[in-house]
């Protein structure tokens, strides 16, 4: 009992810190997320080309992400941007976790778009809009809605990944949580706060792709 | 009907998917007005001449001309030939994305850059004259097959093309919903459109049909008037095929 209690006095007593860290951890998520998603946008399309040369090159950069461990990966663009580029260490981590996220998000992207009916490219085709403008007016809008629960799902890891730019110093929650407990050696009380943000901010998404998807299927 | 202009016209076609040779040196020519009628079992090749007709397939060989003018992939841009030829699919293959009215305008505005307002005025029009006029802001989910193909007829309509294509339009649909969509198609062509229609309904093809072409194995085997196809067939093997369907 004493043991809760104490966890609740740490929690109380920390959130002004902690808002920090969250606040961080908002700002990473979303620029990195964002980013990602653009990056993933592009590569399913290099994907999806049919011109061999661009698969390869998509296919060589989801074979590095896939195939090194994100810490490994934040490591390598924080010291070596930053010993090639004076960029601050926020980018060097949404750099790192923008790379990583986008090689998921570009699969998720792919499978969606190839998931789409092929009649509806050639009804597209057939109303004399070029493959582009297909593309943008008809393919990729239902690829999109196809694609919101996977999204979301590869959202929530993004976020839960971005914890681990505290390795390169960034104070994210993560970053606070460690701070806190080797300062106190209270260990434990920190990181059962910093699971509850955690808990909370997925939760938050959750519910919101879900409320996406319900909006989205009124066309379904 | 001596000054009739001619459409389209297929000089020597052929077609191969691989080693498969689906089209073998079609010859076929398409007058303003009619309405002409592809039959022959699946796999004869019909659907695929269609679709070489708007170029959704590409020809190996042979020369395709509309108005009178040869097509080429090379000289012409194929996105401009496909606004003058319109196409219907066996399975509608409508936007799920947009509403019906949404489907029927996407083309004019977003291909021709006709103004909205314009195009919504338009689009509405061809939806009464299919018979929506009650079904503009609904999704292409919440229709029947028939209203479905109904739509899918007015989309293509929206781009003003000169003749419309039709591949199996009545296929998937459920018996009793064939007629409304054979109907619709028998007034497009008695306000005079050109028409290619590949279909298994011999009723139709008898009865709106101006020609009927008889394709088997990637050949036309024969091409008459309907009655001329259906009653008193010269070849041996459109009388078997016929006789199989009828």
């Amino acid at each position: 009992m004493a043991a809760i209690m104490h966890f609740f006095d740490v929690f109380i007593n920390s959130y002004d810190v902690f808002l920090d860290g969250l606040w961080i951890t908002f700002k990473l998520s979303l620029a990195s997320l964002v980013i990602a998603f653009f990056i993933g946008l592009f590569f399913a399309v290099l994907k999806i080309s049919n011109i061999r040369i661009l698969e390869w090159i998509a296919d060589a950069y989801i074979w590095i992400v896939r195939g090194t461990p994100l810490i490994v990966q934040i490591f390598i663009l924080f010291y070596g941007l930053t010993d090639i580029l004076l960029i601050p260490m926020f980018w060097a981590g949404v750099a790192g976790l923008a790379f990583h996220s986008g090689a998921y998000i570009a699969e998720i992207i792919r499978g969606a778009i190839q998931s789409i009916e092929k009649g509806q490219r050639e009804a597209g085709r057939s109303l004399g809009m070029s493959t582009s403008l297909t593309m943008r007016r008809i393919i990729l809008p239902q690829a999109f809605r196809r694609a919101v629960p996977s999204l979301g799902n590869q959202f929530i890891i993004g976020i839960k990944d971005s914890s681990l730019v505290s390795f390169i110093g960034m104070q994210d929650l993560f970053g606070v949580a460690s701070t806190m407990g080797s300062n106190s050696f209270d260990y434990l009380s920190y990181f059962f706060t910093v699971a509850v943000y955690y808990l909370f901010i997925v939760l938050v998404l959750t519910v919101l792709v879900n409320r996406i998807e319900k909006r989205l299927a009124v066309s379904d | 009907m001596d000054n009739k202009k001619e459409i389209i016209r297929v000089d020597q076609l052929n077609k191969s998917f691989g080693d498969l040779h689906v089209l073998k040196d079609i010859d076929l020519t398409v007058m303003e007005s009619e309405v002409v009628v592809l039959i022959g079992a699946s796999g004869s090749g019909k659907s695929t001449l269609l679709r070489c007709l708007n170029f959704l397939e590409m020809k190996n060989g042979g020369e395709i001309f509309l108005d009178g003018e040869k097509i080429n992939k090379s000289t012409h841009d194929l996105n401009d030939i496909r606004q003058r030829v319109g196409m219907v699919f066996q399975h509608f293959n409508l936007f799920p994305h947009k509403t019906v009215l949404g489907n029927v305008i996407e083309a004019p505005i977003h291909v021709k850059g006709e103004n909205k307002a314009n195009a919504i005025k338009e689009g509405k029009k061809l939806l009464d004259k299919v018979g929506l006029e009650d079904k503009y802001d609904v999704y292409p989910s919440t229709l029947s097959g028939g209203q479905k193909q109904r739509v899918a007829i007015a989309r293509a309509l929206a781009m003003k093309p000169e003749v419309m294509l039709f591949d199996e339009p009545t296929s998937a649909l459920d018996p009793e919903l064939v007629g409304e969509v054979l109907s619709t198609m028998k007034e497009l062509a008695e306000e005079g459109m050109t028409m290619v229609v590949v279909t298994h309904e011999m009723g139709f093809a008898r009865e709106v049909g101006d020609w009927v072409v008889y394709m088997h194995d990637g050949r036309i085997i024969e091409y008459g008037h309907p009655n001329e196809i259906f009653d008193q067939p010269r070849e041996e093997r459109t009388r078997s095929f016929i006789s199989s369907v009828l």
